[in-house]
């Protein structure tokens, strides 16, 4: 029991250093320019298929869930003000979180952690590279810079599929649709969908790098690397969820 | 045959190792090791897998620090250096993987322009061709330069590997198990290559090994890590010219069985 305590607290030491460290360096020159932009084209337009189709289907589930709850006191007509801030406000960021986690997050971990494991990452250092700028500094701002577009696209693609379904069903038009929609956001609004959108971007972004630049030898430890990206950073996520959602409350009141 | 050694400029240490030790949790790896390096000489460091030997280069890297002991390189002492300082050794330093460590995500020309254009910033893109292609042809496999490091041989990937170091002209150069898991006739090619590279950019080399054959070939000195320590050293028939028990068996497996 005392040597699991004491394995948790040299891990979040280990942590702590590590989130230090990128802070650390991400001023400090050389900047990897080059490899930032091809790591945000990874994360970014790689994603996008994938994000398109889930943020479309869930806007349109969503609408078709929410319309009888809202049908019982005839109020089908706030719809689109219900779906813009239910997808703004909640559902675009923590979709592509999610699904960011899952592809992008096992992806940095894996990668890391097999360069890890064949010495790359080492060759690396030797050869006068500073291996975390290169390889961790570059992959967290791409995250970081990534999530929050992406967010904001699936929000586009999700308000889209929405008015679809809203539109075979309710009759509305595109332009009354949209200008509900417009109507009942806030600047607030947007504003917490792009900070959650960061803070889980360079969520997945640092959580996926530790758990490559530190692990095991063998390629279990690889498996391994790529299994707990994932876990984590989805653990973590919600739980960011949970305390932007009540600073954002608080700045409402 | 043995090598002759003339080469040697037994005046300068571009290596001395005073008294390291090394323990990973409670397994002691290195206990109290000296070791030094003179000027353009090849130093064969022999000894049983798990017995230090990698960890021993990566301390001397700086990939590894030291429980004790000091170790200087090229007259700095590597423990005490900062990041930036260790960056800058290093740049002197080649070192050759066991594994090569290629790069898999990137060409052989990626692999080797690497470590150029993020240390010498001021080449043009003539002369980065030109130095990547001179190095790739030094050791003879210019025709590699487009392929992924998947696409080659084990030999081959073990000389990218040499290229990689050599292209930012180290003056030390470590090699882990060069000829570790390679066939008989490409062990010759790559002692070959170690014997090149000493002669053509002047290094001087440690290299790890549990073959005789490429310790013969190779090597000005030869070192025995035993339990922890250097408990011999000389060239290939002062090693081995013992009835220690220790040292034996690698003889006789090399060269009776």
């Amino acid at each position: 029991m005392i040597n699991k305590i004491q394995r948790t607290l040299i891990e979040l030491a280990n942590i702590h250093r590590f989130v230090m460290r990128f802070f650390r360096e991400v001023f400090m020159p050389p900047y990897e320019f080059k490899e930032i932009i091809r790591q945000c084209y990874e994360v970014g337009w790689k994603s996008l298929p994938l994000i398109s189709l889930t943020g479309f289907i869930t806007g349109i589930v969503f609408t078709n869930q929410s319309r009888p709850s809202l049908a019982e006191f005839g109020a089908t007509s706030w719809l689109p003000a219900l779906i813009s801030i239910a997808i703004i406000r909640a559902l675009a960021p923590l979709v592509t979180a999610l699904i960011a986690s899952g592809k992008v997050g096992s992806q940095i971990g894996a990668e890391l952690g097999s360069m890890k494991v064949t010495e790359q990452i080492d060759a690396m250092e030797v050869s006068g590279t500073n291996p975390f700028k290169f390889l961790v500094v570059s992959r967290v701002l791409a995250t970081t810079i990534s999530i929050p577009v992406l967010s904001c696209y699936t929000a586009a693609v999700g308000l889209l599929g929405a008015f679809l379904s809203v539109n075979a069903a309710e009759n509305t038009s595109f332009r009354v649709y949209f200008d509900q929609v417009f109507e009942a956001v806030t600047f607030l609004d947007v504003f917490s969908l792009v900070l959650k959108a960061v803070v889980f971007g360079f969520t997945i972004g640092i959580v996926g790098c530790y758990q490559g630049y530190h692990s095991s030898k063998g390629t279990e430890g690889v498996g391994r690397a790529a299994n707990w990206a994932v876990v984590m950073s989805m653990f973590l996520i919600f739980i960011e969820e949970i305390l932007i959602v009540q600073i954002i409350q608080a700045m409402r009141a | 045959m043995l090598k002759s050694g003339g080469h040697i400029d037994r005046s300068t240490q571009v290596i001395t190792v005073r008294n390291v030790s090394k323990s990973f949790g409670d397994l002691h790896v290195l206990r109290g090791v000296d070791l030094h390096l003179f000027k353009g000489e090849n130093l064969v460091v022999l000894g049983r897998s798990g017995t230090g030997k990698s960890v021993l280069i990566k301390l001397i890297s700086g990939l590894l620090k030291p429980d004790s002991g000091t170790i200087e390189v090229l007259g700095e002492h590597v423990d005490e250096l900062d990041e930036k300082a260790l960056q800058q050794l290093r740049l002197k330093i080649g070192f050759s993987f066991q594994n090569s460590a290629l790069y898999d995500s990137m060409t052989v020309r990626e692999n080797l322009e690497f470590p150029l254009v993020r240390n010498k910033r001021h080449l043009s893109r003539a002369e980065i061709n030109h130095e990547v292609e001179d190095v790739l042809d030094a050791v003879g496999l210019l025709h590699t330069i487009n392929q992924m490091p998947s696409e080659l041989s084990g030999g081959q990937r073990k000389r990218i590997g040499i290229a990689r170091t050599l292209i930012l002209r180290p003056e030390i150069m470590m090699y882990d198990e060069p000829t570790a898991g390679l066939d008989p006739i490409t062990c010759i090619e790559i002692n070959g290559l170690i014997n090149e590279v000493q002669e053509k950019y002047k290094t001087s080399s440690i290299i790890i090994t549990h073959d005789l054959a490429c310790a013969k070939s190779v090597g000005d000195r030869i070192v025995m890590l035993l339990d922890g320590r250097f408990e011999r050293q000389g060239n290939f028939d002062e090693i081995f010219d013992t009835d220690d028990e220790r040292v034996k068996p690698f003889y006789d497996y090399n060269f009776i069985t």
